[in-house]
């Protein structure tokens, strides 16, 4: 399997690129396997990844019902960031950015991490308040954040609107200068790359119909290319999560909603971090081929359909242009939904399932996307040792029923408000 | 001003009585109503007029629709600026100034074209590939240099100063384009009586039949469909306007472009209008995209879709070549060099078909066109623009002959419009005949007539509309007409030969090095597609992602088709199995200023305003946002900072009396005989025993038993409450309220209704509130006894019927005045009157809170979704006498935990030490993780002459007495703080008792 | 735009109503002590890709909370009932 370098990119070009190998390996199902992971986005292939290079599992295979990345792994706005503020989701956030810092080496793929830093505006002094008591945590974790008054805001974006004509005038901002954004398409194709070099199976276009299971313990899977036996199997199926665990007998606190997301025609660079609005539900950062990314709130209801209303595009283009009011003219080239699974916390769930063996990673509301490097990461620990790693001992399936839910935005039982 | 070369002496459909002026990067043209830019340009034989995204080539217009890869000009200056605009679907105005972009320093010298040289390099992916290195930081310095060369046109910063406008459209059926199968929809329907909306994306309608040479058959039956329309009183025809998406339900996304068209909206009026359509049905009638073959060098300026060549033609009477070469593998092209040999061209047509169609062929050849049969083209010549074609054999590719020529139209067969159809999940099918993708399962409400829907002639499409507007009116509940349509129209354009799929000429030895472009705008080649297979991007979705294939402004639609036949080539299966791309809205890219409408700076959201707003407006009131409520913050003196301003608030409120404006707390009316259980179910506290003239403070748990929200409610009569909520959870509380009684407890005779905005709220709080408002209410007795804490009643000013509770949130004896929001203003002015004689102040949101942290009552900062009871001290209030929403969940082992951070009050150990919200309580010494606790609220306490904060910390009020760090880690700041109670001033409450 | 056709008020689109979740779970009676009930019935839901039972409250028409009968992977709307009467 040949190393990808800038030499490597010449000594190709001279032979006519005719001699690129596969990225990864398109290798027929095994009737069996030590690990099968369910799910051929971000998270089920850095897990596959991080199995067999920190705990040397390489008898794993990866199921994809449809193509690597097809999810949401392939339809988030890029952004990462580690500014959360509960205690369980602090550290784990953190442990993914430093995973993201050193991703594109460790996987010798480019994933284009760019900490372009981001601003989370504030528009009054109680918002400020609380994103102060945000920033504190972080720096006490030793995570970077700095707060800064509307005149420093304003130095440092000053393309935002700062006229009199704000409905929500600027109070102030937290910033994160290590956050920022990914390439998400290059974070499922990397880590594919990377997983099927340690010798674990790739499979796109086989769907999982059925889990197996015998006397409380998982036994394989059944799917559309035949059924796998399998002692571990791994959910990671984000959206979908429910789904699959009704296949084993499992109701999970989680509802299926569309979030929608937008990109503008390419233009020349523009905004230059990451931008969330804080007087409603927004978030903007430009890619790197120049066109602006944006997404907002839910569309509100469960939905597995993959596509937005058109209300709520019309809420986010005015959150857009209130924000940045030179955006008017420019035109939105796509819209399009994912599916995110709402927890009853906005917490993700990634915890051993009552069935022994069988393993979730999922409710990732939001915020999955960043999450990738440190959710395979720990999860590989989990399925590799069947006890939690300490960065996820929290995010079990039992802190609902116990009372130990993960609220970062203090929303309570109800998904749709995550 | 030059003379246009390229335009024909007659013929068209443009008004040669309006010339107009415009300038392309600073040279003046003319051209003629009716025209675009694009036209315009190749009037005057300008053939380079943009970049390409990645290599810079230089490119000319390629099409003269909506779907142009290529031309793409930056328009306007200022804040009308406006970067990508595609020039074939720009119309011509009088001053119109357009400028080529992504090129320095100029469109016809670009240096940026180097790129070109590094193209076995820069293939796709490339930079998955490179650029990790030296350091893990690199790829920052990297991306600066990739940013500033990708992206297209530069985008203004300066404010839009046009406006936008949104509105709601209903209708029976929509009609989405008004070609032939469009109108003849439209009049099927309309004849029925439906109501009909036709939209129509170009200034006029006819479609295809534009296209025709004007004056023909092809007019004559659009004049007369289009008057039988214009009498039929329940058709709407909107042009200008884009069917931009489909969504559920029979709703569409229209955009009317109502001023493009002129250099500026005329007046106030808006720019664009976005509309909201909702329909019983849509009758799908967008037509077909031509798409291209790919042939070595096939992105040279001069080279265009055959089609578009006949749309100069014929809609704007330009012919922009004099030796013109054909190639097409189908028999759309025959009809337009006929026009281009009539129009004064010599004109050689390349069909790949060995067999030619033959009545088509008759028509050329006596229309003086050559006719190459069996032939491709291999690879097009010249540098700064088309000079020739090598030509051959499609079979014998290297057996190659030179046509000389400074015009190539290509057409690779038609592409139906599907997106509309597509957009809410459906997918099309590939017809293997027709070598496209047609209609499969139809989305609910929806039907296709037309090119969209894979009929290619134009007798087809009028019939298919016919049928397709009887049956959507039919389906909305208007039976058939019986009057017959006349609607044939007099123009046989049927193919006779099927189309031969050819989606791309082979490389012969001459041409192997020179690119294949499939998508032109990304500069995404045919060995960009190789390469992809090779290392197994091979679905659909993943040759786009790695390829950027089909993500540019035109969303490859004259390029996608090719692209999926080519990698089904490679692969070696069926078109159909690599599958379809995913059509997303909006079909054509829209303005974020549209679809954001009037929604813009002070507008994005409403405005919460107070019955007595004014007033605290004409006394000089800094406001503050508080959700959508404007509230008033502090009433400064001339000089007066926030801080000097609250503390005197404050101050003078404790010593004498303060009037404070209530109104945003949320007022929700309770009747009913089973009231009381109600509220006996909803708060965590017994409402039982309430007696009719009494208050009592109520604290809400949300289901899962975490505190939801608190405040008072009174007992006006026997089966009569008046709640108040926060002003942050009015709204939720209400439709919770709602929601139990509807659907859990229905059996419960009560109503609630919302009465916030009816009434009016104000706070009269202070040692000598009871002696103001003894003098102004005279039929209320004030007495301790008369109105004792807690208690309730009903009084008036003049005719101002007043409802007084005696409650405090400050700590004083105080009461809060209610009367109908309508007498608010002059109710407040009475109090702020009498007030006079009793050194009233009037106060604001930020002395209320001074007063209720003195006091230790817990607000938003503390009730933060995430506090139980118990957390907050409130605790004890729960009873245990009964259940009450929240009374199981809030006894999970979570929210025992006596661990859990709890309520106390903190000052600082060095009294002249200030304290920060937000700050973080460690253990000396151990700053670190998430500490034992935090800052919620803070102030400035007049009281106690130095700040006090309230706090959540483990283990709580058990800690009294003991010094930890309040650490803002952001500022490396650091104070010791003594925890203490909560409740800092009048902890026996006799001031409010008193 | 989903469209609700509102027992009350008739057809109008979804942005004038608020989502309610699942309504398919039989709500634990008011004196149940059973935490597990109860958090069930609070947290756990079938999320179902297909035929829904949910509430929408038509909060800026009647104030009603509706039944409706969604499909979640389409979004078409089977059926709408007053939520009162209509409880599982």
């Amino acid at each position: 399997m040949s190393r990808y370098s800038a030499l490597a990119l010449a000594v190709k070009a001279l032979g006519g690129n005719r001699t690129w190998p596969r990225v990864w390996r398109d290798p027929e199902p095994k009737p069996s396997y030590d690990v099968v992971i369910i799910g051929g986005g971000g998270h089920g292939l850095a897990s596959a990844y991080y199995l067999a290079r920190e705990h040397g599992i390489t008898n794993v295979a990866v199921l994809e019902k449809s193509w690597l990345g097809g999810g949401n792994t392939g339809r988030n706005t890029t952004i990462v960031r580690s500014n959360y503020m509960i205690d369980g989701n602090t550290r784990f956030y953190e442990k993914s950015l430093q995973l993201w810092e050193g991703l594109s080496r460790e996987l010798n793929y480019n994933v284009m991490y760019s900490p372009r830093g981001q601003l989370n505006l504030s528009h009054s002094k109680a918002q400020f308040d609380a994103a102060a008591r945000r920033g504190n945590i972080m720096r006490l974790n030793g995570i970077d954040s700095k707060a800064m008054l509307r005149d420093e805001v304003r130095r440092f974006a000053p393309y935002l609107d700062f006229s009199d004509q704000a409905r929500f005038p600027i109070y102030g901002a937290l910033w994160q200068g290590r956050a920022g954004t990914v390439r998400h398409d290059a974070v499922a194709w990397g880590y594919a790359r990377a997983a099927a070099r340690c010798g674990v199976d790739i499979i796109q276009q086989c769907e999982v119909t059925g889990i197996v299971t015998k006397n409380g313990r998982v036994r394989g899977v059944e799917t559309t290319r035949g059924a796998i036996t399998a002692n571990t199997v791994a959910i990671v199926v984000a959206g979908d999560s429910s789904l699959l665990a009704r296949m084993a007998g499992i109701r999970l606190p989680v509802e299926s909603h569309v979030l929608q997301a937008f990109v503008t025609e390419a233009v020349k660079p523009l905004v230059d971090t990451v931008i969330t609005f804080g007087a409603g539900h927004f978030y903007i950062s430009q890619s790197d081929k120049g066109g602006l990314v944006f997404g907002g709130d839910l569309d509100g209801y469960n939905s597995y359909a993959r596509r937005g209303n058109l209300a709520v595009a019309g809420d986010v283009m005015a959150e857009a242009r209130a924000l940045l009011p030179h955006l008017s003219r420019l035109r939105v080239l796509r819209h399009w939904g994912g599916t995110v699974d709402m927890t009853m916390d906005g917490s993700p769930i990634i915890a051993a399932m009552p069935v022994k063996g069988l393993f979730l990673n999922g409710g990732w509301c939001y915020g999955g996307f960043k999450a990738t490097p440190a959710s395979g990461w720990c999860f590989a620990h989990l399925l590799a040792t069947g006890e939690p790693h300490p960065l996820i001992s929290r995010f079990t399936l039992e802190r609902f029923e116990r009372g130990f839910q993960l609220d970062e935005k203090g929303a309570g039982p109800e998904p749709g408000h995550h | 001003m030059s003379a246009a070369p390229f335009r024909l002496k007659t013929g068209g459909r443009i008004a040669r009585e309006r010339p107009l002026s415009f300038t392309f990067d600073g040279r003046r043209f003319e051209g003629f109503a009716g025209d675009t830019l694009a036209s315009a340009l190749l009037a005057h034989g300008v053939a380079t007029v943009a970049r390409s995204f990645k290599f810079h080539r230089r490119r000319g217009i390629y099409t003269a629709s909506s779907d142009e890869p290529n031309a793409l000009v930056s328009l306007g200056g200022g804040g009308r600026h406006e970067p990508n605009a595609r020039a074939t679907d720009t119309e011509l105005f009088d001053g119109l100034a357009a400028r080529s972009q992504n090129c320095w320093p100029s469109v016809n010298f670009d240096l940026m074209a180097v790129n070109g040289w590094f193209a076995p390099i820069l293939k796709a992916g490339f930079y998955y590939k490179t650029f990790m290195g030296p350091t893990r930081g690199a790829w920052r310095v990297y991306e600066h240099v990739i940013r500033r060369a990708a992206g297209l046109g530069k985008a203004t910063l300066q404010r839009d100063p046009d406006t936008y406008e949104h509105g709601h459209l209903f209708c029976d059926v929509l009609v989405a384009g008004a070609g032939p199968a469009g109108l003849a929809a439209a009049l099927a329907a309309g004849r029925a009586g439906a109501r009909v909306i036709v939209c129509e994306q170009q200034p006029r309608t006819g479609g295809q039949l534009l296209d025709q040479p004007a004056d023909g058959p092809g007019d004559d039956w659009r004049r007369r469909i289009m008057d039988e329309l214009a009498g039929l009183a329940t058709v709407r025809i909107m042009t200008r306007t884009s069917v931009f998406g489909a969504y559920d339900g029979g709703t569409f996304g229209l955009i009317e472009r109502l001023f493009d068209h002129v250099r500026e909206p005329p007046g106030r009026q808006p720019r664009q209008r976005s509309w909201t359509l909702r329909c019983g049905h849509a009758v799908i009638a967008t037509g077909a995209t031509e798409r291209a073959i790919v042939f070595a060098n096939n992105d040279r300026p001069g080279i265009m879709l055959a089609s578009a060549i006949g749309s100069m033609i014929n809609r704007y009477a330009v012919l922009p070549g004099r030796a013109v070469v054909l190639f097409t593998n189908n028999d759309s092209a025959y009809d337009v060099a006929c026009d281009a040999a009539r129009a004064g061209a010599a004109v050689t047509l390349v069909d790949v078909r060995r067999q030619p169609p033959a009545k088509r062929s008759g028509r050329c050849r006596d229309a003086g066109v050559a006719i190459i049969a069996g032939h491709g083209v291999i690879a097009a010549a010249g540098r700064k623009s088309v000079s020739g074609v090598h030509i051959a054999p499609v079979d014998a590719s290297d057996d190659t002959r030179f046509l000389a020529c400074d015009l190539l139209g290509v057409s690779g067969g038609w592409t139906p419009a599907v997106h509309l159809m597509s957009h809410r999940g459906a997918r099309p099918l590939y017809d293997e005949g027709l070598a496209c993708f047609v209609p499969g399962d139809m989305s609910p409400g929806q039907s296709a007539a037309g090119a969209c829907a894979g009929a290619f002639a134009l007798s087809a499409c009028i019939a298919q509309g016919l049928a397709a507007g009887r049956e959507a009116a039919g389906l909305c509940g208007f039976a058939r007409t019986r009057k017959p349509l006349r609607t044939s129209i007099e123009i046989d354009d049927a193919w006779e030969m099927p189309i031969e799929p050819y989606w791309a000429s082979p490389v012969n030895g001459r041409t192997k090095s020179a690119p294949r472009f499939v998508d032109l705008q990304n500069d995404v080649t045919i060995s960009d597609i190789e390469l992809a297979h090779r290392e197994g991007f091979v679905s659909l979705e993943h040759l786009k992602r790695y390829t950027t294939l089909g993500m540019g402004t035109d969303q490859g639609k004259t390029s996608n088709v090719a692209a999926l036949a080519l990698m089904a080539g490679l692969r070696g299966c069926a078109v159909s199995d690599v599958g379809t791309t995913t059509f997303r809205p909006p079909y054509m890219p829209v303005a974020i200023g549209a679809l954001a409408g009037p929604r813009v700076g002070p507008r994005l959201q409403p405005r919460r305003l107070s019955p007595m707003h004014d007033w605290h407006r004409d006394h000089g009131a800094v406001y503050i946002q508080a959700g959508l409520w404007e509230r008033p913050w502090y009433y400064p003196g001339p000089g007066e900072s926030l801080e000097q301003c609250y503390i005197r608030e404050a101050r003078q409120t404790r010593k004498t009396v303060g009037l404070t404006d209530v109104s945003p707390l949320g007022k929700i009316d309770v009747q009913g005989p089973d009231a009381a259980e109600f509220l006996n179910r909803v708060y965590i506290n017994g409402w039982k025993k309430l007696a009719v003239g009494k208050a009592r403070y109520g604290v809400m748990l949300r289901e899962d038993g975490i505190v939801a929200d608190d405040g008072t409610t009174s007992r006006l009569a026997d089966e009569h409450y008046f709640m108040t909520t926060t002003t942050a959870n009015a709204g939720a509380v209400m439709a919770r309220l709602e929601f139990l009684l509807q659907t859990a407890w229905p059996d419960l005779k009560v109503h609630v209704t919302s009465v916030s905005d009816q009434w009016a709220g104000m706070a009269v709080a202070g040692p000598r509130s009871r002696d103001l408002l003894a003098g102004l209410i005279r039929d209320v007795d004030f007495s301790a006894e008369g109105l004792p804490f807690m208690g309730l009643a009903h009084g008036s000013v003049r005719a101002i019927p007043v409802r007084i509770l005696r409650v405090s949130y400050s700590g004083e004896l105080a009461y809060e005045l209610y009367c109908p929001a309508g007498f608010g203003h002059e109710l407040w002015d009475r109090v702020f009157g009498a007030g006079a004689d009793f050194d009233l102040v009037v106060y604001g949101l930020e002395a209320m809170g001074t007063m209720r942290i003195e006091k230790g009552h817990v607000a938003g900062p503390e009730i933060d979704g995430r506090t139980s009871a118990g957390d907050l001290g409130l605790g004890r209030m729960a009873s245990t006498k009964k259940p009450f929403i929240g009374s199981v969940l809030m006894r999970r082992d979570g929210l025992r935990d006596a661990s859990r951070p709890a309520l106390v009050g903190i000052r600082p150990v060095e009294r002249t030490q200030r304290l920060s919200a937000g700050a973080i309580l460690c253990e000396p010494g151990r700053h670190e993780g998430h500490g034992i606790g935090h800052v919620s609220s803070i102030t400035f306490s007049p009281q106690m002459g130095c700040d006090i904060a309230l706090a959540l910390v483990s283990g709580g009020l058990a800690r009294e007495g003991d010094i930890v760090d309040a650490v803002f880690s952001m500022r490396d700041e650091t104070v010791a703080v003594r925890i203490v109670n909560p409740v800092f001033f009048d902890p026996g409450g006799e001031r409010l008792r008193g | 735009m989903i469209r609700i056709d509102c027992p009350y008020c008739g057809a109008r689109d979804h942005t004038e109503f608020s989502y309610g979740g699942d309504a398919s779970v039989p709500r634990p009676d008011i004196a149940c002590e059973d935490i597990k009930a109860w958090s069930d019935y609070v947290f756990l839901r079938d999320n179902p890709r297909g035929a829904h039972s949910e509430f929408w409250h038509h909060v800026n028409g009647c104030r009603e909370w509706l039944i409706v009968k969604r499909d979640t992977a389409t979004h078409e709307v089977a059926a709408v009932l007053p939520a009162r009467g209509n409880m599982p």
